[in-house]
C-alpha cells in the first residue's frame, strides 16, 4: 500500500484552499447579468394576510421585478413537498398541509417568506423589499410544545385538528404495563429537550440561472444533497424535468442538518431566473437564517424506568410532544419518530420499551434534523433517566450502566423498539472512560474545588447512534419517500491517476481527504493522485448526499464496491498482457502479478493499457477503467461509546464550567484517525453547547424569537471548552465492507447528557434535582437561590 | 444598510460644521456600535461624519495623580499601556475585556461612552474612578454625564476629547459577561482614594450608578465582607432573558465583593 490509506493521519487535501481563504462558497459565485433576490417575510408568528402591494417597491430604482404567492401559484409553482410520510397509531395518514412557497393567504411563523424583490444591488433589493405593503390580520399564535394541542389553541392549520400532525407509538404496551405492575422500583423524570438553531458558519445561499436556448436551469446552492434537491425541486415544485435541471452544490461551510433540506428560497430564485430571464442571487444574512433556517430539537418528555430490586432494567416507558414547527420540512416526520423512539433502548438490553409521539405544529420556524437528529433527544432523555434510577436505586451511575449494558456476546441484538444492534463493546468503553477520566479519583477533585467554592460534579453518557439509515426498502415501508443508498464512481485516467466521483457532499468533514484514502488503501494509487468530486449532478452518478454520519459507512462503502469493480476489470487486463490465466492474477498494493513468478504490472500501466488498447482483449472487455457502484446497506450501523464529563459551579453566580472532558469512541474501523477526532471535538462542543448556552427561546405571546442573533444565541466559543481527551475503540461494522461505523454526529448526541449529568451531579449536595437546559448561569442561579430559599 | 453621505473630517471644526449641517448626522470613531446597527438598518444617518482622520485625538498620557485618554483611543491600546497598567491596572484590565480582538483595536473610549451602551463596560470606570469628560466645549463630571438609556449629558453635536481619571490608592474591576454578546450583565468598579470610596456599577440599569450603601460601607472597611450583606433594589434595574432584575441586583454584590477583593490584591 502507498503511504496515506486506512489509519493514516494525513493532513486534509482541502485545508490547503479552505485555510488560505480559496474556497469557493455559493456567495462566491456570481453570473453575468444577475439581480439580487431579497425576501419579504411575515414579521408576525401568525396573520392572514389580507392584500399584498408590490407596486412601491417595483418603482424603486434599481428594482427589476417583484414577485408574490399569487404569481406562483398563477405559473402552477408546487408546495414544498416533504420526504417522509408517518402513519399513526389508528392507522390513519398523518395530517400534510400544504407548504407553498411564497404564503398569500395567511402566514404562520416569524420569517414566513411572502414575496421577493429583484434589484440590480443587493441593498438595492434589501431596500425596494421594504416597498412592499402587506397587510395582515394578526391572530394569536401557539407556541408551546407540550401545550399545542390543548383544546382552544389557535389552529396553525385547518388540516391539522388541535394542531396535532400525528399519533405514533412504537414497541409493546402490554409487557411494559405488566413490567411497571411488578418493579421494585421506578424512575421518573419530565424533561425538555430545547430548541436549537444551526448556526452554519456559512449562510445559506442560492444563485440560479435559466439558458432560454435550450431551456436548462442550473442552481447552485449551499446543500448537504444536491440530487435530492434537484429531485425535489424539479418533480414536485417547478416542474422541472431532471435532465433540464443541474444542481451545484460547491463547497459548503457547515450543514450540521440544516442544509439537507429543500428551502422556499432555491425555488423562489430558480423559478425567478427564468421569469425575468437573468440570473438570481440570494444569500441569508445571520438574522434571516434564525427564522428561516429549519431549527432542531425542542421535545417535552416523561420518561419511566422500571427496575427489579437489584437495580436490572425491566422497562421503559416514554410519552414525548415533539414540536415540528409551522410547515413540515423535508424530513422532519423521520427525526421524533425513527431517529429517535427506535434509540430509546440506548446501550442497555431492558427487556421492554413503549414509546409514542405526538408531533405537533406551533407558529414557530420548522423543525428538522439536527446534527444527531433524533438521537441526540433519545440519548439525553435515557442518561439523565438512568443517573435518576441509579439514585432511587441506591446505585453508582457507572455501577448501574455496567448491569444493564448490552453485554458483547449478545450481538446481534434485537432491541424492543426494531433496531438491530450489530456490534458492539459497551462495557469496554465504558470501562476505558472510567479508567481514562479518572473516575475513581473524582470525589478528591470535588473536595479540592468545594474547598475553592465550588460545585464539582461528573457525569457519565454511554450513548449509542444509528447511522447511515438501511436499508431502503425497510425504509420505505416505513414511510421514506426516497433511497438510502449512495452512488460512486472510480474513472482512473490513461496516466495513472484516480477522479473519484461520490454522491456523499461534503460540508466540510474532509471527504476529499478520507476518501482518496479508500483509494490508497484499495488501488495503491498515491494520496495526491486522487481528487473527489461532488455535489454537481451534472457530473456525479445520482446520490443521497451526507446526512446522519452516513458518508464513509454508505459513500465510502459504494467506492469501495467500485474498487471491487476496478480490480476485478484490471485482473482480466493483466491476464492478457502476462499472458496468464485470470485465476492467476493477485493484486496487491497498486500492483497485478502473476501467482509464483515476479511478473507484474501497476495498476498505472494497467489503466493506461485501458486507455490504449494496442495490447487489450477487445473481443472479449471493453477499453477503459471507470466504474460504478451504487450501494444499499443491510442495515444502520451502530457507533457506540462513552463520554464522561466533569464541571465546576460557581455558586454565586452559576456559572458552570466544563473541565474534563473524555470521550472513549467506538467508530469500527477508523481511516483518517485525525479527522476523526477533528468531527469528535467538534461534536462534543455541539453537545456542551445545547448543555450550556444555545436555546431558541419564541416569546409565547407575541411568537418573536427572542434570540434572533448572536448577540442573544449564545454559541460555545473556545474559551467555553476544555481540552478534550479522546480515544477509540474499535469493533468493526460486520455489514459493510470497510468495518466503518461514522463518527461525526457521536460527540453531540452523548454530549449534552455527560453534561447535564455532571450539572446534576454537582448540585445534588444543594438538593437540587433535574434541571432542564441550558445551565445558563442565570438558570443555574435561579435553581440554587430557589433551593437556599426553600431550605431557609 | 441604507444610504447615506460618509464624510472624513480632516478637523474638529470641520467635523461640526459637517454635522450642523447633516439633516440627521452621526459622528463615528470607532464605528464598532455604529456599523453594526446601520448593517441592521436600525439606524438611518443622513450623513456619517468619520473622525479618524482629526489629529491628535488618540494617545494617553500619565501625569501626576491622572491617567489622561485622549477619545479615540482604541480599547486595546488602553489595555496594553504600560503605564495605565501600573497606574490604574483595574482600568487596563477593563479595557482588555471589552469585546473580541476586532472591536478593541477598532472601538475608542470616545465612543463608548458617547453611545452610552448600559451594558458597556467603559461607564462603570467613568463613575467608579471619578472620571472627568472634557468635550470640544466644557468639562463634565464623570457623575453627571450618564443620564439615562443611551442617554448623555453631551449636547448633540458636541464632541468627547479627553478622559481623565484621578489614580486612586487601589481599584478593582469586576464583569459578568452576558454570555452571548460578552457585554456587561453587570460590571463593577470599586476604588479608594484618600478615604474615598466609589462603586461603578454598569449593566444592570438603565445606564451607570454608584452604590452609596456599599461606599458608605467601605470607607468604613474596604474588604470584601463589608459588601457581601448589601442587596441593591431591583425595582430599576434591567430584566431580560438572560438575567431578572432579581439576578442582576445579586450579581451587583458578587462582582462588587469580588472588586474589592481584587482591588485589595
Amino acid at each position: 500500500m502507498a503511504d496515506g490509506g486506512i489509519g493514516a493521519a494525513i493532513t486534509r487535501k482541502e485545508d490547503r484552499r479552505f485555510l488560505a481563504g480559496r474556497g469557493t462558497y455559493t456567495d462566491d459565485i456570481n453570473r453575468p447579468g444577475q439581480v439580487y433576490a431579497a425576501i419579504v417575510r411575515s414579521p408576525h408568528a401568525h396573520a392572514r394576510v389580507k392584500s399584498v402591494d408590490v407596486s412601491q417597491a417595483l418603482a424603486f430604482p434599481g428594482a427589476v421585478a417583484a414577485f408574490t404567492g399569487a404569481d406562483m401559484a398563477a405559473d402552477g409553482v408546487g408546495g414544498l413537498p416533504c420526504g417522509w410520510g408517518i402513519t399513526q397509531i389508528d392507522g390513519s395518514p398523518m395530517a400534510e398541509p400544504p407548504h407553498p412557497v411564497l404564503q398569500a393567504e395567511r402566514v404562520r411563523h416569524v420569517g414566513d417568506p411572502i414575496a421577493v424583490v429583484l434589484a440590480e444591488t443587493r441593498n438595492g433589493a434589501r431596500d425596494a423589499a421594504e416597498k412592499v405593503a402587506v397587510e395582515y390580520e394578526v391572530l394569536d399564535p401557539v407556541i408551546d410544545t407540550a401545550r399545542a394541542d390543548a383544546d382552544g389553541a389557535p389552529r396553525v392549520h385547518d388540516e391539522a385538528r388541535n394542531n396535532i400532525c400525528f399519533d405514533w407509538q412504537i414497541g409493546d404496551a402490554g409487557p411494559v404495563d405488566a413490567a411497571f405492575a411488578k418493579a421494585d422500583k421506578v424512575a421518573t423524570l419530565n424533561l425538555i429537550n430545547t430548541r436549537m438553531a444551526t448556526c452554519a458558519m456559512e449562510p445559506r445561499a442560492a444563485v440560479a440561472e435559466y439558458e432560454s436556448g435550450t431551456g436548462h436551469y442550473t442552481l447552485y446552492t449551499s446543500s448537504q444533497n444536491p440530487h435530492v434537491i434537484r429531485l425535489l425541486l424539479g418533480a414536485f415544485v417547478l416542474n422541472i424535468p431532471e435532465h433540464k435541471l443541474r444542481v451545484v452544490s460547491p463547497d459548503v461551510g457547515g450543514g450540521f442538518g440544516s442544509k439537507i433540506f429543500h428551502y422556499a428560497e432555491e425555488a423562489i430564485v430558480t423559478w425567478a431566473a427564468a421569469k425575468v430571464g437573468r440570473p438570481v442571487k440570494w444569500t441569508a444574512e445571520r438574522a434571516e437564517s434564525f427564522v428561516s433556517d429549519a431549527q432542531g430539537r425542542d421535545h417535552v418528555s416523561k420518561a419511566e424506568l422500571a427496575m427489579d430490586g437489584d437495580g436490572r432494567f425491566l422497562a421503559l416507558r416514554v410519552s414525548t410532544h415533539a414540536n415540528l414547527g409551522a410547515y413540515l420540512s423535508s424530513f422532519a416526520p423521520l427525526v421524533p419518530t425513527y431517529l429517535y423512539a427506535t434509540l430509546l433502548a440506548g446501550q442497555y438490553a431492558t427487556p421492554a420499551i413503549h414509546a409514542t409521539v405526538r408531533a405537533v405544529f406551533t407558529n414557530t420556524v420548522p423543525v428538522d434534523a439536527l446534527r444527531g437528529a433524533g438521537r441526540p433527544e433519545a440519548t439525553y432523555l435515557i442518561e439523565r433517566l438512568v443517573d435518576e434510577a441509579a439514585s432511587v436505586a441506591g446505585l453508582d451511575p457507572a455501577e448501574i450502566r455496567r448491569r444493564n449494558l448490552v453485554p458483547p456476546d449478545a450481538f446481534p441484538y434485537q432491541t424492543p423498539v426494531a433496531l438491530a444492534y450489530d456490534s458492539g463493546n459497551y462495557a469496554e468503553t465504558l470501562d476505558a472512560a472510567l479508567k481514562d477520566g479518572d473516575y475513581a479519583g473524582f470525589e478528591t477533585r470535588r473536595a479540592d474545588a468545594k474547598a475553592r467554592g465550588k460545585l464539582r460534579g461528573i457525569g457519565l453518557a454511554a450513548y449509542i447512534e444509528a447511522c447511515g439509515a438501511a436499508p431502503s426498502a425497510i425504509a420505505g415501508q416505513l414511510g421514506a419517500r426516497a433511497g438510502l443508498y449512495e452512488s460512486a464512481e472510480v474513472r482512473f485516467h490513461p496516466t495513472g491517476t484516480v477522479t473519484v466521483f461520490t454522491g456523499s457532499q461534503s460540508q466540510g468533514q474532509g471527504h476529499e481527504t478520507t476518501f482518496a484514502q479508500l483509494i490508497t488503501e484499495r488501488l495503491g494509487v498515491p494520496v495526491e493522485n486522487v481528487e473527489v468530486i461532488h455535489g454537481d449532478t451534472d457530473r456525479i452518478p445520482f446520490g443521497m448526499g451526507t446526512y446522519g454520519s452516513r458518508s464513509l459507512a454508505v459513500g465510502g462503502s459504494a467506492i469501495a464496491r467500485a474498487t471491487d469493480k476496478i480490480v476485478a476489470k484490471g485482473k482480466k487486463i493483466a491476464a492478457h498482457i502476462l499472458e496468464a490465466s485470470e485465476d492467476d492474477i493477485e493484486f496487491s498494493a497498486g500492483t497485478f502479478s502473476v501467482a509464483g513468478t515476479d511478473r507484474t504490472l501497476s495498476i498505472g500501466e494497467v489503466a493506461g493499457a485501458a486507455y490504449v488498447p494496442h495490447n487489450y482483449p477487445l473481443d472479449e472487455l471493453e477499453p477503459g477503467l471507470d466504474e460504478s457502484a451504487f450501494y444499499d446497506p443491510a442495515n444502520f450501523t451502530f457507533p457506540a461509546g462513552c463520554q464522561l464529563c466533569e464541571v465546576e459551579i460557581d455558586p454565586e453566580t452559576g456559572t458552570v464550567e466544563v473541565v474534563d472532558f473524555t470521550a472513549i469512541d467506538d467508530f469500527g474501523r477508523i481511516v483518517n484517525p485525525m479527522i476523526v477526532d477533528g468531527q469528535v471535538h467538534g461534536g462534543i462542543a455541539h453537545g456542551i453547547g445545547q448543555a450550556l448556552f444555545e436555546n431558541c427561546v419564541y416569546d409565547g405571546a407575541s411568537g418573536q424569537l427572542l434570540t434572533g442573533s448572536l448577540n442573544d444565541y449564545c454559541m460555545p466559543r473556545a474559551d467555553n471548552l476544555p481540552s478534550f481527551r479522546t480515544d477509540t475503540r474499535e469493533t468493526l461494522c460486520p455489514h459493510n465492507p470497510l468495518g466503518v461505523k461514522g463518527c461525526g454526529e457521536a460527540g453531540t448526541i452523548g454530549g449534552a447528557a455527560a453534561v447535564m449529568n455532571a450539572v446534576a451531579d454537582a448540585l445534588k449536595p444543594l438538593g437540587i434535582g433535574h434541571i432542564d437546559m441550558p445551565a445558563s448561569p442565570y438558570h443555574v442561579w435561579q435553581a440554587i437561590h430557589q433551593s437556599r430559599n426553600k431550605t431557609a | 444598510m441604507y444610504e447615506f453621505n460618509y464624510r472624513k473630517a480632516a478637523s474638529l471644526d470641520e467635523a461640526k460644521d459637517l454635522f450642523s449641517k447633516g439633516e440627521d448626522a452621526k459622528y463615528m470613531s470607532g464605528g464598532m456600535t455604529l456599523l453594526p446597527t446601520l448593517k441592521q438598518r436600525l439606524a438611518r444617518p443622513s450623513d456619517v461624519i468619520d473622525l479618524a482622520a482629526v489629529p491628535d485625538m488618540s494617545g494617553i498620557a500619565v501625569t501626576g495623580d491622572t491617567v489622561s485618554i485622549k477619545a479615540r483611543t482604541p480599547h486595546a491600546v488602553v489595555a496594553a499601556n504600560a503605564e495605565v497598567k501600573k497606574a490604574i491596572p483595574a482600568l487596563a484590565k477593563l479595557a482588555g475585556g471589552i469585546g473580541d480582538p476586532m472591536v478593541r483595536n477598532r472601538g475608542t473610549i470616545g465612543g463608548s461612552l458617547a453611545n452610552n451602551d448600559p451594558a458597556a463596560d467603559y461607564p462603570a470606570a467613568i463613575v467608579g474612578l471619578g472620571a472627568t469628560i472634557h468635550t470640544d466645549r466644557r468639562t463634565i463630571a464623570g457623575d453627571d454625564f450618564f443620564q439615562g438609556l443611551f442617554e448623555t449629558a453631551l449636547e448633540e453635536d458636541e464632541l468627547i476629547i479627553q478622559v481623565d481619571f484621578p489614580i486612586p490608592d487601589k481599584a478593582g474591576y469586576m464583569k459578568f459577561p452576558n454570555p452571548a454578546s460578552r457585554y456587561c450583565i453587570v460590571g463593577v468598579m470599586v476604588s479608594s482614594k484618600g478615604g474615598n470610596v466609589r462603586v461603578g456599577v454598569t449593566g444592570a440599569g438603565a445606564c451607570a450608578f454608584r452604590v452609596k450603601e456599599m461606599e458608605d460601607a467601605l470607607k468604613a472597611n474596604f474588604a470584601a465582607e463589608a459588601v457581601e450583606k448589601i442587596s441593591i433594589p431591583d425595582g430599576d434595574l434591567n430584566s431580560d432573558i438572560h438575567a431578572s432584575a432579581e439576578y442582576r441586583a445579586h450579581l451587583v454584590t458578587v462582582m462588587a465583593k469580588r472588586a474589592v477583593a481584587e482591588a485589595n490584591g
